[in-house]
């Protein structure tokens, strides 16, 4: 599903993010992605749907180089993944079933299938409730799960989320982990930035340890 | 095609969805565009419906015949025995050297003068009214009537005709150079309107791009707005012309009934009324898209 092959990432002021990173994400497998903050977690998964390019290697999404890719095939190429922001990038100007609309309509559902597709991904975040409400009366957790909810309301077969239980009470994040693992088991690819492994221990993930943009053990 | 159609669809759901979330702001926007579109829309009509008087009025050039100081009242009866035969002249009047002085001395000062002079200076002429309106026919009328004996001048009255035509033209330049300037304005309007509008939105635009939205997709509503602000605008403009030409009806019919008792005043009719709303939307859209382009360059 996902293959890296000799990675670098250098950001603009001469930051090394990623060196010869090398990695592989089977389709319908979990991938835990841990290390320190700064270790270049984020960067990998922005590489995932070309909201960064790769300044030296290969990175191969889906069968498709994302590096070749041409402008106007990126949005394609988001569209067939979920994404779960580190800052989750919820629009506070709408409710949360306006929310989860929003890539439905980008990717151009009718009005009514988008519908019955928001509320499928509410009601598997167990937010089934909550669709009229605005994200600032959602507590932490409940704001993750809507989020979680946008990334997978279209279906997507890949699922990507960088720190999803960061700012959680214990209780709230492996309720996380727990739904995040419940995609995998319905055949979704996922792949976690965490520095906070412990939480997902139960996932039947894989882990993959980066340190200062290479992968570590 | 269907997919195409369904976009364009909600783009367009999007962009009334935005009209409807700022009503003031859009009405106050459309209002703006309709006065500047109205100006040069009722200056048009009104000068579509002055130029019909004007050109009637015009129509009516007069030669003036000035017999020579010594002619008598038969070489008087004589000219006016040759008016009656002569081809191109519909009718006259003569004006006899003692009503001119009359009229003179009516003027201030003037009547001490003539009364200084040892005889009345005025001659006796005729005023001529054409049959022909054209420029050699009138030419050629000339020269018949100067060659006639005792006739000392001849002269057609075209000044008039001459700075009427100018003052058309003047009003048509005018008025085109107003229409350029207010359409320049609209698209100016749209412009900033779309401006802030995309500065409102950045966090939502920089999301919709993150989550796969194509340029098409976020641009759409844009165009959409600009022309439909523009449409309102124009609508508006459309409904400003029309009370205009309610207010000018009594004194323009006034006026054309002096010369036209069958004077019909030419309002808005449709088809101005779709140009106007056309070039409204055209403008509103030009400016959403200058607006766009400069403000939603790359990803
Ligand atoms: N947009 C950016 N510009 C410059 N440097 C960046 C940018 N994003 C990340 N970095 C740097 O790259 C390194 C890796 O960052 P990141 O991938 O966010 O790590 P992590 O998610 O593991 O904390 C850090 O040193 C960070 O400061
Ligand atoms: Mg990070």
């Amino acid at each position: 599903m996902i293959s890296f092959t000799q990675v670098c990432k250098r950001y603009p002021g001469g930051i090394e993010a990623l060196r010869d990173l090398s990695l592989h994400v089977g389709a319908g497998e979990m991938v835990l992605l841990t290390g320190r903050s700064g270790a270049g977690k984020s960067t990998v998964l922005k590489l995932i749907p070309a909201i960064e390019l790769p300044s030296a290697g290969a990175v191969i999404v889906a069968g498709q180089n994302v590096a070749s890719l041409r402008r106007a095939a990126v949005p394609f190429l988001r569209r067939r993944i979920g994404l779960v922001f580190q800052d989750h990038k919820l629009l506070f100007d709408r409710n949360a079933f306006e929310n989860v609309l929003l890539p439905l309509a980008i990717s151009g559902y009718s009005p009514r299938d988008a519908g019955r597709r928001v509320q499928a991904a509410l009601d598997k975040v167990g937010l089934a409730e909550r669709a009229r409400a605005m994200p600032v009366a959602l507590s932490g957790g409940e704001q993750q799960r809507l989020a979680i909810a946008r990334a997978i309301a279209h279906r997507p077969a890949l699922l990507v989320a960088d720190e999803p239980t960061a700012n959680l009470d214990p209780e709230y994040a492996h309720e996380i982990a727990r739904l995040l693992e419940s995609f995998r088991q319905v055949g979704v690819t996922v792949v976690v930035a965490t520095h906070d492994a412990a939480v997902f221990a139960d996932c039947g993930a894989r882990r993959i340890v980066l340190e200062r943009g290479a992968a570590a053990g | 095609m269907k997919a195409w159609f369904a976009s364009h669809r909600a783009a367009l759901a999007r962009a009334l969805r935005r009209f409807a979330q700022a009503p003031w702001s859009s009405l106050l926007a459309a209002l703006v565009i309709g006065i500047a579109l109205a100006l040069p829309a009722s200056g048009h009509l009104l000068l579509a419906n002055l130029l019909p008087i004007a050109e009637r009025v015009s129509a009516r050039p007069e030669i003036s015949l000035f017999l020579a100081l010594g002619a008598d009242k038969r070489d008087a009866a004589e000219i006016q025995a040759r008016l009656g035969r002569t081809a191109g002249v519909s009718g006259w009047r003569f004006v006899s050297r003692e009503e001119t002085a009359k009229r003179m001395r009516t003027t201030e000062g003037l009547a001490e003068v003539l009364d200084s002079l040892p005889r009345n200076p005025f001659p006796d002429a005729f005023v001529i009214e054409p049959s022909t309106e054209t420029e050699a026919g009138l030419g050629a009328l000339r020269e018949t009537l100067a060659a006639w004996p005792k006739v000392e001048h001849v002269q057609i009255d075209s000044a008039w005709v001459k700075r009427l035509a100018a003052l058309v033209k003047l009003a048509r330049a005018a008025l085109l150079a107003a229409a350029g300037l207010l359409a320049a304005a609209l698209v100016v309007v749209t412009f900033n309107t779309i401006r802030l509008q995309i500065l409102g939105q950045r966090e939502e635009i920089e999301l919709a791009r993150l989550l796969g939205a194509t340029d098409g997709f976020i641009r759409r509503p844009f165009f959409y707005f600009g022309t439909l602000q523009g449409l309102a605008g124009g609508a508006v403009a459309c409904g400003l012309v029309f009370a205009v030409v309610g207010f000018a009806r009594a004194p323009l019919a006034d006026l054309a009934g002096l010369y036209d008792p069958a004077f019909s005043l030419r309002t808005l009719e449709a088809r101005d009324a779709v140009l106007v709303l056309a070039a409204a939307g055209a403008l509103g859209w030009l400016g959403a898209w200058a607006s766009v382009s400069r403000h939603l360059r790359g990803g």
